[in-house]
């Protein structure tokens, strides 16, 4: 049996000339909340139209549980319930009915229709037309359209678009629970760290089609080397002394760079420019938060 | 074969509170209704031509075939093809439709058959209500002879013949609308391709056969005397348009990349 739920082989993905998907080799743990993040337009919504077979893939790129997706386009759908981008919803049917029909679909009882509502707290408005629905109703509805078939493996494509944020931290608690109480995989999409780096455990960054980072939200915090801020006159002196004494240094602002490793080699570098006849003012650790990270991966310059 | 059951369920669950769902219902309703009401309070001036009784049925049926034939049905045959189409393309639906683990075609056909199904609804409930309705005023006025003559045979087989004429215009503008999610296309192209047949038609354009929105207004001309022949000229034209288009419109939707 697969540990992967979802996997991808260097898969690449034009809409005409332009290549919204570049290499793209994705590796979805089972049991994992794998937040995929990226700037809008980064290719997120592209790729999950891709696992859900909506766009073609070429053949032995995309795996659903080990299965190429092509082949076993039936049988992969069957363990997948999804939310792309905005929830697809019959206006002109009431919220229960659009889950009934969903129900008739899927060949699951209705009952489980109205767990469902009570699930994402739409019970009250059951026999509300979902046309009449705020985007945050429609939001939950169609993530009780999503979870319907219990499904192994979800697929939500920025569901807390247009919630409020007591509604966030319901979704947030809801994906917690769904994967550690009922093992489903998720794959949750978003272009906001802050709001998926709590609950997720895996982390894909993309950025114009390509994979930027990918693995444990941990690793991120790794990569994240801290840096010591030096404020000193005669910066440009100061660098090429520190220099010549092997340290790697850069000049921001008026502060020079280089990076950190210890206290002592800090109280080090700031004795030596002393005793050169260097005046420090300032001494400073800096460690970037994950947004800003996230910031520097996607945009370089 | 049981994804295709549970679609149709679906897609009749679905537009059960559509208009083009209950026009097939009220369509026959209502212009029966109003033909019938019409002939009972005007009885006396019908009575008063002395017809017999199969030119009785022929006037009383053709009232309800006319105005169906040539504008009616047609119209409502464009007008489903929207709107069945137009459910998903409003709703931005597609994309749900097509990632349900059903295969792409058991959900096209669904959709097609449902369009199909509400036609031959629609005309058997023409059918039984012509029927129905006149032995129904033979009792409230039995000076009308509508029980002196059986014109089953002939309605069936004229309102069979309807129905396999409006096939053509079924996939035809199913298709149309499976590409354009507008109101505008496939209405403005039904309604000028209406407009065309109906000339055509009533002109007697000898290659009027080929447009599909001839079919229907062809279907009802009766040339010769004798049981109406089914399968005609127009007849096969309209099914192999249906054949044809159906099957381009399920590459269509095959290849439907949702974007």
């Amino acid at each position: 049996m697969s540990e992967l739920a979802i996997e991808t082989k260097g898969l690449n993905y034009h809409f005409g000339n332009q290549k919204v998907v570049d290499d793209l080799s994705l590796q979805v743990q089972r049991g994992s909340i794998y937040g995929f993040l990226g700037p809008n337009g980064a290719g997120k919504t592209t790729t999950i139209k891709i696992l859900l077979n909506l766009l073609k893939s070429p053949a032995d790129t995309v795996f659903i549980f080990g299965q190429e997706l092509n082949t076993h386009r039936i049988a992969s759908l069957k363990r997948m319930g999804a939310l792309v981008e905005q929830p697809a919803i019959y206006g002109h049917l009431s919220g229960k009915e659009n889950l009934y029909n969903r129900c008739i679909l899927l060949g699951v009882k209705r009952s489980r229709a109205m767990d469902m509502l009570q699930l994402v707290g739409l019970s009250d408005a059951a026999n509300k037309k979902a046309s009449q629905y705020s985007l945050g109703m429609k939001q939950r509805l169609g993530i009780a359209l999503a979870l319907l078939a219990d499904p192994e493996l979800l697929l939500l494509d920025e569901p807390t678009n247009g919630l409020d944020p007591n509604g966030i931290i319901e979704i947030r608690n809801l994906m917690v629970e769904l994967t550690t109480k009922h093992d489903k995989t998720i794959l949750v999409s978003s272009h906001l760290l802050s709001e998926i780096e709590r609950t997720a455990t895996h982390l894909g960054i993309i950025h114009k089609g390509k994979m930027l980072y990918q693995g444990h939200i941990e690793g991120l915090q790794e990569l994240n080397k801290p840096t010591l801020l030096v404020q000193v006159t005669a910066l440009e002196a100061a660098a090429t002394f520190l220099n010549s004494k092997g340290y790697e240094t850069s000049i921001a602002g008026n502060c020079l760079q280089l990076p950190y490793t210890s206290a002592a080699e800090s109280a080090k570098v700031n004795s030596m420019l002393v005793l050169n006849g260097f005046e420090v003012s300032v001494l400073q650790l800096q460690k970037k938060d994950l947004e800003h990270l996230f910031l520097d991966i996607t945009n370089p310059n | 074969m049981q994804a295709l059951l549970i679609s149709l369920q679906s897609e009749f669950y679905k537009s059960r509170k559509t208009l083009a769902f209950w026009a097939a219902i009220l369509l026959p309703l209502v212009i029966c209704g109003l033909i019938a009401s019409g002939t009972f309070f005007q009885a006396e001036k019908i009575l008063q031509r002395n017809y017999p009784p199969n030119v009785l049925w022929l006037n009383y049926a053709g009232a309800a075939l006319g105005i169906m034939g040539s504008l009616i049905l047609p119209f409502y045959v464009i007008f489903m093809a929207f709107s069945v189409n137009n459910i998903e393309h409003k709703n931005d639906t597609w994309k749900t439709l097509f990632a349900q683990p059903l295969n792409k075609f058991s959900i096209y056909a669904a959709k097609y058959l449902f369009a199909v199904l509400l036609i031959f609804i629609c005309l058997v409930l023409f059918l039984l209500l012509t029927y129905g309705s006149g032995l129904l005023l033979h009792a409230l006025e039995p000076r009308l002879k509508f029980d002196a003559f059986s014109p089953w045979t002939l309605l069936s087989r004229l309102y069979l013949k309807l129905f396999l004429a409006s096939l053509g215009i079924l996939s035809l503008q199913f298709f149309i609308s499976l590409v354009w999610a507008d109101f505008l296309k496939p209405m403005g192209f039904g309604f000028i391709g209406l407009i065309g047949g109906l000339i055509t038609a009533s002109k007697g354009w000898e290659y009027a056969y080929t447009i599909p929105y001839a079919h229907p207004v062809m279907a009802l001309s009766l040339k010769k005397s004798g049981p109406v022949a089914i399968f005609t000229q127009e007849i096969y034209s309209s099914l192999t348009y249906a054949v044809v288009f159906f099957v381009i419109g399920y590459f269509i939707v095959a290849k439907k990349s949702i974007k």
